[in-house]
């Protein structure tokens, strides 16, 4: 079989696997919302509107209908796109996924890069001079990385550099001018101020992601680090890599080319656990930066009780898990020629 | 009949720590003592603190908004005059006591869960095991936060309620909920493995009891893995527990003091250049987490037999070979 | 009684300048908490331009690590003393970046276990091409894949399969693959380290014809490690025996195993097992302890021969039955083939058995 059909079979038949897993999401999802006594109408709206009008409200939402049919309509509204509508201030579910979901997308792919270059740089150093100085440091500051809770990371790099050093500006994703005069079609700015030429907002825009990316990066380096690390010492005692010494090969090309190649694999497959992690750390940076994004409407949403802005936010969450799994065993099925079969 | 001495997992890492020699040692006892100190702290709270955690006078004197350290407040006071040391000790006891509970009910839980479903195999395991991949796919900090949400005022009649507070067992029952997957991974993995072992075999083969298998060859054997997953599980219970606090939820300000809490109060402070209300929770949090750490990144190294680090040492070799003349012993 | 201790040379194979490969007293102890492991205790050994030896003895002698202290790929930890001469350079004490460019082009290594040698992730050329450009930057790649595809056209491996991932050959084709990189090389010295024991008999017998052509083609000297006597005695000129970390005897290999000199070989050579076997022969006992070895002469708690004397002095190096006047090429290391004027009185009656008993729990 040629190397690129193999690929294709497995890449369809991930997909197709994906679907149970989705399902089981969704319903988990659907089950958490319903746990809550009274439905979401009543408890969002009750004591602000009379009684009357929260049943009749609930009536046209149809939580009055058997479970069962409530389930079914919701993975209906969820295949065809449809979230619904916000209780308290009627912004549909799409819309916040767009707006705010770009923001949130923005500074983790951000937060990812940092953390890419951290933590592989330090992880390979660590592993490669195992036991060493180096070693040891690396180790502390992944450990240190990790210890420190991503809000107190970045509240102490807002102290640093915003208060004391007045460098970077500390909250929201670009200042008030860039707000109003930005053409907002991708809703990720970085591209939208590329793409009108708008160059002050891209100056703005990058300004205002370098604090938050670097907490939620330095966050998720320090695992990386770790797995990195003891990933590539294992690695380096590998037959293959004893061979590659025999036949005289330079030790900074068997340890680039072969120990570390193959200590990805792992930490690969490890990392899409890791994006449970930066799902967690996005809401509490979101917080901490007043960076408007879906981790920040989730909390705002929760604390005014509106259910159905929750639920979607949640869906969409659960959903990302899913996508970036299924990515993540692609990536790995490219990297890794015995996956394939 | 095949006789395991008890306690042999225990005595088996007790073993080891004493083998190894070196860093990880140290690393283990580092940590060990980090993790004691903040339990005295959090059992004395009441006579280390100078003050209550929501305390603002003292003989009738308020004290300073946002004063910096100073000799009567070594840590300063926030913005609602509260003195941040003992803000910071009573945190302590908070800390500790939501980590012991939580990693008491995932214990408790998810490994004679784990034990069961890995011997007992079938329907049953495979029903649990698909329930527990799908929680530990779920964000946990978004499972923690919602359970928390839910049962917010929930537990005000709960009996651990009245000992501990109804807000510290909620936090602990929304941090259970995020690490049991985690424990009934560990465990039925290594039942699965430990389960065709001779030994096992040759009991069941003589008629010992499903009880008895289980619990004195499989649990003894088992329950090595347990102590460094409960000592992360214990960092990262500090952690979630200090997230909840950030976000408002879980433990309520009025009930106690909660160093995540009191990092989010101390945002506002940042542009004013006020650091003491925020520098020294933080600081707390690193140090605790970072003392369970070292203990379960020591306990690790010390069991993982790959990375193992023992001091090895060259050896040296005469330079000449001293001949063999001694009588053979009669 | 006891006497300075001064070793009579070496009865080394004669002409050192015709070797390629010259070992002289050559020790490897690996460190370990306690005591040192002395995996190979005072070897001395010669290889000669398209000579095949076999070094032969059961696991755990110290055979594989002989082999990788000639290359220098012993772990860390280890301490090695002694001379590895090849070319007139001493190879023992040459840092790792002096011994690397030695390594491939001039002396080679074929590995145990081909399933996992080759790197799961680069293609077969690839592997190819890393050897070739560590070695020969200067070489046109077209140039090496020639030379790679010869070489694996030499083991058999078709042109089509070059660019193919290591799992998708058997065991055997990848141990071919693994002899074919360390031959395109062109070393002067290939080690095969017990390259067949992983693989089933009739693969085995393929490799051992590819490595039996090796010396009419590639003129390098071969040292072939295994505890198959079977293989040895088919493909090699001379044999070299190994036991609790020395060399008990070394010698022509159809001399060694028509007439062999030390117990030692004489008892593994009745535990083959042929169409004749009628009753299974073992040796008595267990391998000794490499940490502890016995005294004087390591093999006498288990020799059926064994006299007093050698449980008392080191034995010495001698060409097999020199005391009876024979000339023979080849040495042994065992009191029986004397000197006699070494031999203390009454060093020659036989040890008892309690004796041998009380030693072996010693």
């Amino acid at each position: 079989m040629s190397r690129k059909g193999s690929l294709r079979t497995y890449v369809l038949t991930r997909l197709v696997l994906a679907i149970p897993t989705v399902l089981i999401l969704l319903t988990m999802v659907f089950l958490l919302m319903r746990v809550a006594p009274g439905n979401p109408i009543q408890v969002a709206l009750g004591g602000h509107l009379s009684q009357q009008e929260i049943d009749r409200r609930s009536a046209e939402a149809g939580y009055d209908k058997p479970i069962l049919t409530q389930y079914v309509e919701y993975l209906g509204d969820v295949f065809t796109g449809n979230l619904g509508t916000t209780l308290t201030d009627h912004r549909t579910v799409t819309s916040i996924i767009v707006e705010n979901g770009s923001a949130t997308l923005e500074l983790t792919i951000a937060a990812m890069l940092v953390a890419l270059v951290v933590g592989l740089t330090i992880g390979i150093l660590a592993g490669r001079f195992r036991d060493t100085p180096i070693d040891l440091g690396g180790r502390l500051f992944g450990i240190v990385v990790y210890a420190a809770p991503v809000f107190f990371v970045g509240y102490l790099l807002q102290l640093l550099f915003g208060s004391t050093l007045g460098w970077l500006p500390t909250s929201g994703r670009v200042g008030p001018v860039t707000e109003y005069e930005l053409d907002t079609t991708t809703h990720l700015y970085l591209i939208d101020s590329l793409i009108s030429g708008n160059f002050n907002a891209f100056e703005d825009t990058v300004l205002h992601l370098i604090l938050p990316a670097v907490t939620l990066g330095l966050l998720v380096s320090g695992v990386l680090i770790r797995l990195v690390r003891v990933n590539l010492m294992q690695t380096m005692r590998g037959d293959y890599v004893e061979a590659a010494r025999a036949r005289g090969v330079r030790e900074r090309r068997v340890v680039l080319e072969h120990a570390f190649r193959n200590a990805l694999i792992p930490v690969v497959t490890v990392a899409g656990l890791q994006f449970a992690i930066l799902l967690g750390g996005a809401i509490l940076t979101e917080q901490t930066f007043n960076w408007p994004g879906l981790g920040s409407e989730l909390v705002r949403y929760l604390n005014e009780r509106d259910y159905i802005a929750v639920q979607g936010i949640i869906t969409v969450f659960a959903l990302a898990v899913v996508l970036v799994s299924l990515m993540i065993d692609l990536i790995n099925a490219f990297i890794d020629p015995r996956v394939r079969y | 009949m095949a006789h395991m001495p008890k306690f042999a997992g225990i005595r088996r890492l007790g073993a080891r720590i004493q083998e190894a020699k070196g860093a990880p040692r140290w690393i283990l006892y580092v940590g060990i003592g980090i993790v004691v100190f903040f339990v005295i702290l959090a059992i004395f709270a009441p006579l280390i603190a100078p003050y209550g955690f929501d305390q603002v006078t003292s003989d009738g004197v308020r004290f300073p908004k946002q004063a910096p350290p100073s000799s009567e407040h070594l840590f300063g006071t926030t913005v609602q005059s509260t003195d941040v040391l003992s803000r910071t000790i009573w945190g302590a006891r908070t800390a500790i006591e939501v980590v012991v509970l939580s990693v008491i009910f995932s214990i408790a839980i998810g490994v004679p869960l784990g034990l069961f479903s890995g011997y007992v195999g079938g329907k049953l395991d495979r029903g649990l095991v698909l329930i527990m991949d799908a929680l530990f796919a779920f964000p946990y900090l978004l499972l923690a936060i919602v359970v928390a949400f839910l049962l917010t005022d929930k537990l005000n009649d709960f009996f651990l309620s009245n000992l501990f507070g109804a807000g510290i067992v909620t936090a602990a029952v929304a941090i259970t909920v995020v690490y049991i997957p985690q424990y009934f991974r560990v465990v039925r993995n290594h039942v699965i493995s430990v389960r065709e072992e001779p030994y096992v075999e040759a009991a069941r083969a003589l008629g010992a009891k499903r009880r008895t298998v289980i619990g004195r060859y499989i649990f003894y054997n088992v329950i090595q893995n347990v102590p460094a997953l409960a000592t992360l599980n214990a960092a990262d219970a500090i952690l979630t527990l200090a997230a909840l606090g950030f976000l408002g939820y879980g433990i309520q300000p009025t009930e106690a003091a909660e160093w995540g809490y009191d990092i989010s109060r101390a945002i506002d402070d940042v542009g004013a250049g006020i650091w003491w209300t925020g520098v020294f929770p933080g600081m707390a949090i690193v140090l605790l987490v970072t003392g369970f750490t070292l203990v379960g990144e020591g306990l690790n190294d010390v069991l993982n037999p790959l990375i193992r680090y023992r001091r090895i040492r060259k050896p040296k070799i005469p330079a000449e070979k001293v001949p063999a003349e001694q009588e053979a012993s009669s | 009684m006891s006497e300075p201790g001064t070793r009579a040379e070496p009865a080394a194979p004669d002409s050192p300048s015709e070797a390629v490969l010259s070992v002289r007293g050559l020790r490897a102890w690996y460190g370990t908490m306690g005591d040192p492991v002395r995996a190979v205790d005072g070897v001395s050994l010669d290889l000669r331009a398209g000579e095949t030896v076999g070094l032969v003895g059961e696991s755990g002698c110290g055979k594989s690590t002989l082999g990788r202290a000639m290359m220098g790929l012993l772990p860390e930890g280890t301490a090695v003393a002694g001379e590895v001469r090849y070319r007139g350079r001493d190879l023992v004490g040459l840092s790792d970046s002096e011994l690397r460019p030695l390594r491939g082009p001039d002396l080679g290594l074929v590995f145990q276990e081909p399933m996992t040698r080759l790197d799961p992730l680069v293609t077969i050329e690839d592997h190819f091409l890393e050897a070739l450009r560590a070695h020969e930057s200067d070489t046109d790649t077209d140039e090496m894949r020639r030379r790679s595809l010869a070489a694996l056209a030499g083991m058999g491996i078709p042109p089509t399969r070059f660019k193919q991932f290591p799992h998708e050959f058997s065991g055997g084709m990848r141990q071919r693959i693994m002899i074919a990189l360390a031959l395109v090389l062109n070393p002067k010295v290939v080690i095969a380290d017990e390259p067949t024991t992983a693989l089933d008999v009739i693969v085995e017998a393929q490799i051992l014809q590819i490595l039996a052509d090796l010396r009419r083609n590639f003129d390098a000297a071969l040292l072939l490690i295994t505890h198959n006597l079977g293989i040895v005695a088919e493909t090699c000129d001379r044999v070299a025996v190994m036991y609790a970390g020395q060399i008990v005897e070394e010698g022509n290999a159809r001399e060694v195993f028509t007439e062999p000199a030390h117990p030692y070989t004489r008892e593994l050579l009745r535990s083959t097992i042929s169409l004749s076997t009628t009753g299974l022969h073992y040796i008595p006992g267990a391998p000794p302890s490499l940490v502890d070895p016995p005294n004087a002469c390591r093999f006498h708690p288990r020799c059926p021969n064994a006299m007093q004397v050698c449980a008392q002095k080191d034995p010495i190096e001698m060409p097999p039955g020199a005391e009876a006047g024979e000339q023979r090429e080849g040495r042994v290391l065992c009191w029986l083939h004397g000197p006699a004027d070494e031999i203390p009185p009454g060093g020659e009656r036989p040890l008892e058995r309690e004796e041998i008993a009380l030693a072996e729990e010693a």
